[in-house]
């Protein structure tokens, strides 16, 4: 079965390079320590330096070696899209779960706080979240890249959880339900080994996608200056520092931009593609 | 139908009430509440801090203060500003129109332009006109809002000048002219750079969205029966299908309604629009928490009203949720 996914997914010859062009990213923000610059070093006498040789992607205001830089922020933005995205779905497939397969009242108290929290404007809790939880003094919670990864999760774990539920509402009305419970089996039983794993193939969709809306907004409340905290850089907090000299250096803007763009775009692709492969009812159209 | 709207109406009480929970319990556990520049203040001493505290009710039990903050807000006084020392209300009043002209006006750009091309895209799956549609869609999906609106103004700030006049072609930040406050000409003008930031995301989501939606439906029996019946192409497309593929998008614009707001408030800010969004974040770097939970609440209600009008409007175009 995972064989027929592979197959159908790699007819998608974008979402085969959307995957390549992934791997290449996460690759070089991995090896992002082998450049000779370091993200935070900063020699101002060698600011604003257009592309060259020696920086490809020029410097900044301070002199920091703009590639590095987005090479290290690379990293910050693709964890906590990833983070973010497990930490949504753990947390939204236990809600869902709970509430499609037992129904009843506690459905009932669970979807009104999936309710509530979709009501949410999100960007607005978001900032105030992250300010509340960056002004706690509790030790483990020290790191705003693990701040940005909570308040993000908190945030978007009502997509997964709606979409569990609703398949939970179906599929607990098919037979193999009835039969492992004609059997004995118990509801944990039930959930976690018959009707769950009928549960991924959209939650797998649905988790590229939320991947994705977590960099945007990760990026976003990084530029805004309520995500991840300086010196620490990240491709929203160099877009926050290039607007100031956008005037003056318009390409320290461009890269990081550019990045969120690219990276989300593959994701997209990929998406897409899992989608389709997933899908039995698509009829794959060659052209 | 008004026992329907009825029921919506009260079905949204516990939701507001729960939103109003967690969010006083996060204002009211912050640092930085209204006493702040008092204790920094060497002069004061304990006693009258204490007293202070006493006289603004911070002693009390919460649920306490709670039921005191949510019968201010009922009676319509959201606070005051710590930064500013004006009622919140009065902030938010000024600056709530010029959000909702931003909103509105992308808004109304995005249904007129995503419309059109979803229902062509999908008249013409795989033809030329889909094939290049899809792909800026999918483009327009996938830039951030942020780089968008720098690159704007990069180009109309810096690259394309007016051959004439040497002036850029469209003004770059805030809502009117010096001198032109309230005149709607300049107002548009004004408009024209942030609302294509705000709404390019959300044509491509929406045609795209659209698109796949008339696609199913166009597979549906009653299409068929229409078009065996001789009805028109436009009859067919525009009455029969467009009419149930709209269902879905209304349900998800209503769902997509927070993000609407996130939008808001980058645009606002890039272009400094005066709107909430921009308030808010003044009010965030600031740490003035009335007015952030003012906008919060404010905020949150107008999404719930559009969702009410939302499921009106599905109630209206589709007389089989109304008995349910």
């Amino acid at each position: 079965m995972a064989r027929v996914i592979l197959r159908r997914f790699f007819k998608h010859k974008l979402a085969g390079i959307a995957i390549a062009v992934l791997v290449f990213l996460v690759f070089a923000s991995a090896f992002a320590f082998t450049t000779p610059y370091s993200p935070t070093d900063q020699e101002p006498t060698n600011s604003f330096q257009k592309s060259n040789m020696d920086h490809f992607f020029g410097t900044d205001e301070l002199g920091r070696d703009v590639f590095t830089r987005i090479l290290y922020g690379g990293r910050v933005s693709l964890t906590v899209g990833l983070l973010s995205t497990f930490l949504s779905i753990a947390l939204g497939v236990l809600i869902g779960a709970l509430s499609g397969y037992f129904g009843g009242g506690i459905d009932s108290i669970l979807m009104r706080i999936t309710d509530a929290f979709l009501t949410f404007p999100t960007i607005f809790v978001l900032i105030i979240l992250g300010a509340f939880l960056r002004e706690q003094q509790v030790p483990w919670l020290k790191n705003s890249v693990l701040i940005v990864i909570i308040i993000i999760a908190a945030l978007s774990w009502m997509w997964p959880a709606r979409l569990v539920r609703g398949l939970f509402l179906v599929l607990r009305e098919r037979d193999f339900v009835t039969a492992s419970r004609a059997l004995g089996g118990s509801s944990s039983h039930i959930i976690i080994q018959h009707v769950l794993p009928n549960c991924i193939g959209p939650i797998v969709v649905s988790g590229t996608l939320q991947m994705a809306s977590a960099i945007i907004t990760e990026s976003g409340l990084s530029y805004l200056g309520f995500g991840v905290q300086p010196p620490t850089p990240t491709w929203g907090s160099i877009l926050a520092t290039a607007q100031n000299q956008v005037f003056r250096a318009p390409w320290i803007a461009f890269y990081p931009g550019l990045m969120i763009f690219i990276t989300v775009m593959a994701i997209n692709y990929i998406g897409d593609g899992l989608r389709d492969a997933f899908d039995p009812y698509v009829i794959h159209i060659e052209k | 139908m008004t026992t329907y709207a009825l029921r919506r109406i009260l079905q949204t009480i516990p939701i507001l009430f729960i939103i109003s929970i967690l969010l006083f319990f996060l204002v009211r556990s912050a640092p930085g509440g209204p006493l702040t520049s008092a204790r920094r203040n060497p002069n004061v001493t304990k006693e009258q801090i204490q007293a202070m505290e006493e006289k603004l009710g911070l002693n009390d039990p919460l649920p306490v203060q709670y039921s005191r903050w949510i019968g201010d807000m009922l009676k319509g006084n959201l606070g005051q500003s710590i930064k500013f020392h004006r009622p919140v209300n009065d902030m938010i009043a000024e600056r709530i129109p010029n959000t909702l002209t931003l909103v509105g006006a992308s808004f109304f750009l995005t249904l007129l332009l995503a419309v059109p091309i979803g229902i062509l895209s999908a008249r013409r799956p795989y033809s030329l006109f889909d094939y290049v549609m899809t792909t800026i869609t999918f483009i327009g999906q996938s830039i951030p809002v942020y780089w968008l609106g720098l690159g704007l103004i990069v180009i109309f700030y810096v690259v394309l000048k007016n051959p004439f006049t040497g002036l850029p072609f469209f003004p770059v930040g805030g809502m009117n002219t010096r001198g032109k406050e309230g005149e709607l000409l300049d107002t548009l003008w004004h408009l024209v750079l942030p609302v294509t930031a705000l709404s390019l995301g959300w044509i491509a989501w929406y045609s795209r969205f659209l698109r796949s939606s008339m696609m199913d439906i166009l597979h549906e029996d009653y299409v068929r029966t229409a078009r065996a019946k001789g009805a028109s192409s436009n009859t067919v497309y525009y009455k029969h299908a467009l009419q149930n593929a709209i269902l879905p998008l209304i349900t998800l614009v209503a769902l997509d309604l927070p993000s609407l707001f996130a939008g808001a408030l980058f645009v606002e800010t890039i272009f400094s629009w005066p709107g909430m969004g921009r308030l808010f974040w003044d009010a965030a770097k600031g740490r003035d928490y009335p007015v952030l939970l003012g906008v919060v609440m404010i905020t949150a209600v107008l999404i719930i009203f559009c969702n009410i009008l939302a499921d009106l409007a599905y109630g209206w175009l589709d007389p089989r949720v109304k008995y349910e």
